[in-house]
């Protein structure tokens, strides 16, 4: 019971994570119907923003609140990393919009090796740590000499994720932008002729999802406490589980998703074998693709007649 | 049939849209030949001719979907433009030009989603196309993204909730829902736009239009599909488009009992030229019209060509 507790706590923090990685390319594919394989490098690289800017912070400004300096290397994160994926959307992607439909894919595979050999070019291929930002756990349970803790950075991780969700939900379900995003989704041309500028509106997703992707490479490193240039593969691929197994093009889906992916992760190393999480991380993306193609919220395409 | 002391129509006056030589050329195919007309401001004008004559093709041009090959659309706000502005507009380069009382839009110079957002240009399709996952007033909402997002900020007051967002939204809802009352379909507000039957996403589709608070509503086989009744409440809903919104129609229509009925000028084309212009009652005795669209044989198109030199020979 008491470690079914604590692999539930990390579970839950690591598909989080996940979760909101997932948004972003359940946006990207839900939009422009294309699976954006640099994503989880432009996560990795947003990691290693945070850590820039938090040494920065932490020693040449000197600020010692851990909270402020943590709210600061959020927000300079959100802003590069999103400026970033605007740049990459307007180089890579756009250039190739109207041209077949595996050109973008082919360019996001390119900016994704592109981006992961130059933070191992520029930041070297070791691990960069920080020093642990908060420490502090809360002790839920203790019995015979087992502690269930709750880490602070897993209550910040929790509660930034559901309050984001919040805020992205209301973006899309009831603001203008929202509206002309699920507009140019169904019918990018309609949409045109209504007056909603579509390369704004798809820029601007791409801006959304590495704003999200920036919060999750943050949460990362605090969690974690490193940044390596290769963590950007995995964790993508895991989150891009998560947005097939939720349903892609759905947002729920997506996170339903990476909680349950990280669920799955983090209870196969409690009780099985470590060594094969991923194995079991992608075993379930193969059984939902057999089983349940549309995902578990996605909507079936229903052709009518 | 052609009068001697030709009848200066409303629509040379006053034209909300003047459409000058308009070519459209797919590889060697001309799908547009050398197409001149102007739609009267306040004018119900409609484009009629048989399949493939180049109608839809013509709209495209219009509404920014096809980029002509060669032509010039002028769309005037207000007023029809002078001639010095028009050549002024034309020379510089610029896609159009707005004073205090009129504008001047070259609406071949347009991407499309400024063809609506700037030239208050609307459209509807032949085949429907309305966002069928997204709501009936949602649907609604969309088309006035523009005049929400120069309020909301990009949005940003959207998510904090200021007041003039609040207000923006609150005003586009009420278009909305006016608009929703005036097509009948309040009761439907809030049900997927797919799921209602044909006629209601027709009457949606052109309700939508309308939300972008356009100047020149364009309409694509409108009446295509609907059964005699709901033809009727068509008329009607266009004649009230006309009447209470100073909207003017350029639509494109196959129902004569439509054409005759509610336009106040047709333009007849076919093979991608202009065969006939002017009121219904012109258009519907002009032989050249009635040849295209009944078919005759070799004899009667003689027989027509005849009375046609003839006509052309004694005005001159």
């Amino acid at each position: 019971m008491d470690v079914f507790v604590q692999q539930l706590i990390n579970g839950l923090t690591l598909g989080s994570i996940y979760g909101l990685i997932a948004i972003g390319y359940t946006m990207v594919f839900g939009i422009i119907g294309m699976v954006n394989f640099a994503h989880g490098d432009v996560f990795m690289v947003s990691s290693f923003i945070a850590l820039i800017c938090f040494l920065l912070v932490t020693t040449v400004m000197g600020i010692t609140s851990i909270f402020l300096a943590l709210a600061i290397v959020l927000v300079v994160a959100m802003f590069f990393t999103s400026l970033m994926n605007w740049a990459i959307e307007r180089v890579a992607y756009r250039p190739l919009r109207g041209s077949f439909r595996l050109a973008p894919m082919i360019s996001a595979i390119g900016m994704s090796i592109f981006l992961a050999n130059f933070v191992q070019v520029s930041q070297g291929p070791r691990n960069k740590p920080v020093p642990p930002m908060v420490t502090d756990v809360i002790v839920i349970m203790e019995r015979e000499g087992y502690q269930v803790t709750l880490a602070w950075k897993q209550i910040i991780i929790m509660v930034l994720t559901s309050v984001l969700l919040f805020g992205f939900w209301y973006l899309v379900q009831k603001t203008s932008l929202g509206r002309a995003q699920r507009a140019v989704e169904q019918d990018r041309k309609m949409a045109a002729l209504l007056g909603i500028n579509v390369d704004h509106t798809i820029s601007l997703t791409f801006v959304i999802g590495a704003a999200l992707a920036a919060v999750a490479g943050t949460m990362y490193l605090m969690y974690y406490g490193v940044a390596n240039f290769a963590d950007g593969f995995v964790p993508g691929v895991k989150a891009f589980t998560a947005a097939v197994l939720g349903g892609i093009g759905s947002l729920p889906g997506a996170v339903l998703g990476g909680l349950l992916i990280g669920l799955i992760e983090v209870f196969w190393s409690a009780y099985f074998s470590i060594e094969y999480k991923d194995v079991a991380a992608f075993s379930i993306l193969a059984i939902t693709l057999i089983f349940l193609p549309q995902g578990l919220l996605g909507r079936p395409e229903v052709e009518k007649v | 049939m052609s009068d001697n002391a030709l009848p200066i129509h409303g629509w040379d006056k006053d034209p909300i849209l003047t459409v000058e030589h308009l070519f459209m050329r797919f590889g060697g195919l001309v799908a547009v030949n050398d197409l001149s007309f102007r739609v009267g401001r306040g004018d119900i004008t409609a484009l009629i001719g048989p399949n493939g004559a180049g109608k839809t093709t013509v709209f495209n041009c219009i509404t920014g979907f096809y980029k002509p090959s060669e032509g010039r659309l002028i769309l005037g706000h207000g007023r029809a433009p002078t001639a010095e502005e028009l050549d002024a507009v034309t020379l510089n380069g610029e896609r159009g030009l707005s004073s205090s009382d009129a504008g001047v839009y070259l609406l071949e110079r347009m991407p499309d989603y400024k063809v609506s957002g700037e030239a208050k240009v609307a459209r509807t399709f032949q085949n429907i196309r309305l966002f069928s996952g997204m709501t009936v007033l949602e649907n609604l909402m969309v088309a006035q993204h523009n005049a929400l997002m120069t309020a909301s900020g990009y949005s940003l007051k959207g998510l904090l909730g200021l007041p003039s967002w609040t207000t923006a939204q609150k005003d586009a809802t009420e278009r909305a829902k006016y608009w929703l009352d005036k097509v009948g379909l309040t009761e439907r507000a809030d049900d997927p736009a797919g799921d209602l039957p044909y006629g209601a996403q027709r009457r949606l589709e052109i309700a939508r239009a309308m939300c972008s608070g356009p100047i020149l509503l364009c309409l694509d086989e409108p009446a295509a599909g609907l059964n005699p009744r709901e033809s009727l409440e068509l008329n009607e809903l266009l004649r009230a488009i006309r009447a209470e919104h100073g909207t003017s129609i350029l639509l494109i229509e196959h129902d004569m009992s439509v054409v005759m009925e509610i336009s106040d000028h047709v333009v007849v084309l076919d093979y991608g030229t202009k065969i006939s212009d002017g009121t219904p009652e012109a258009v519907k005795h002009d032989p050249r019209v009635v040849a295209a669209y009944l078919g005759v044989d070799e004899d009667a198109v003689e027989a027509v060509e005849a009375v046609l030199d003839e006509a052309t020979g004694a005005q001159s």
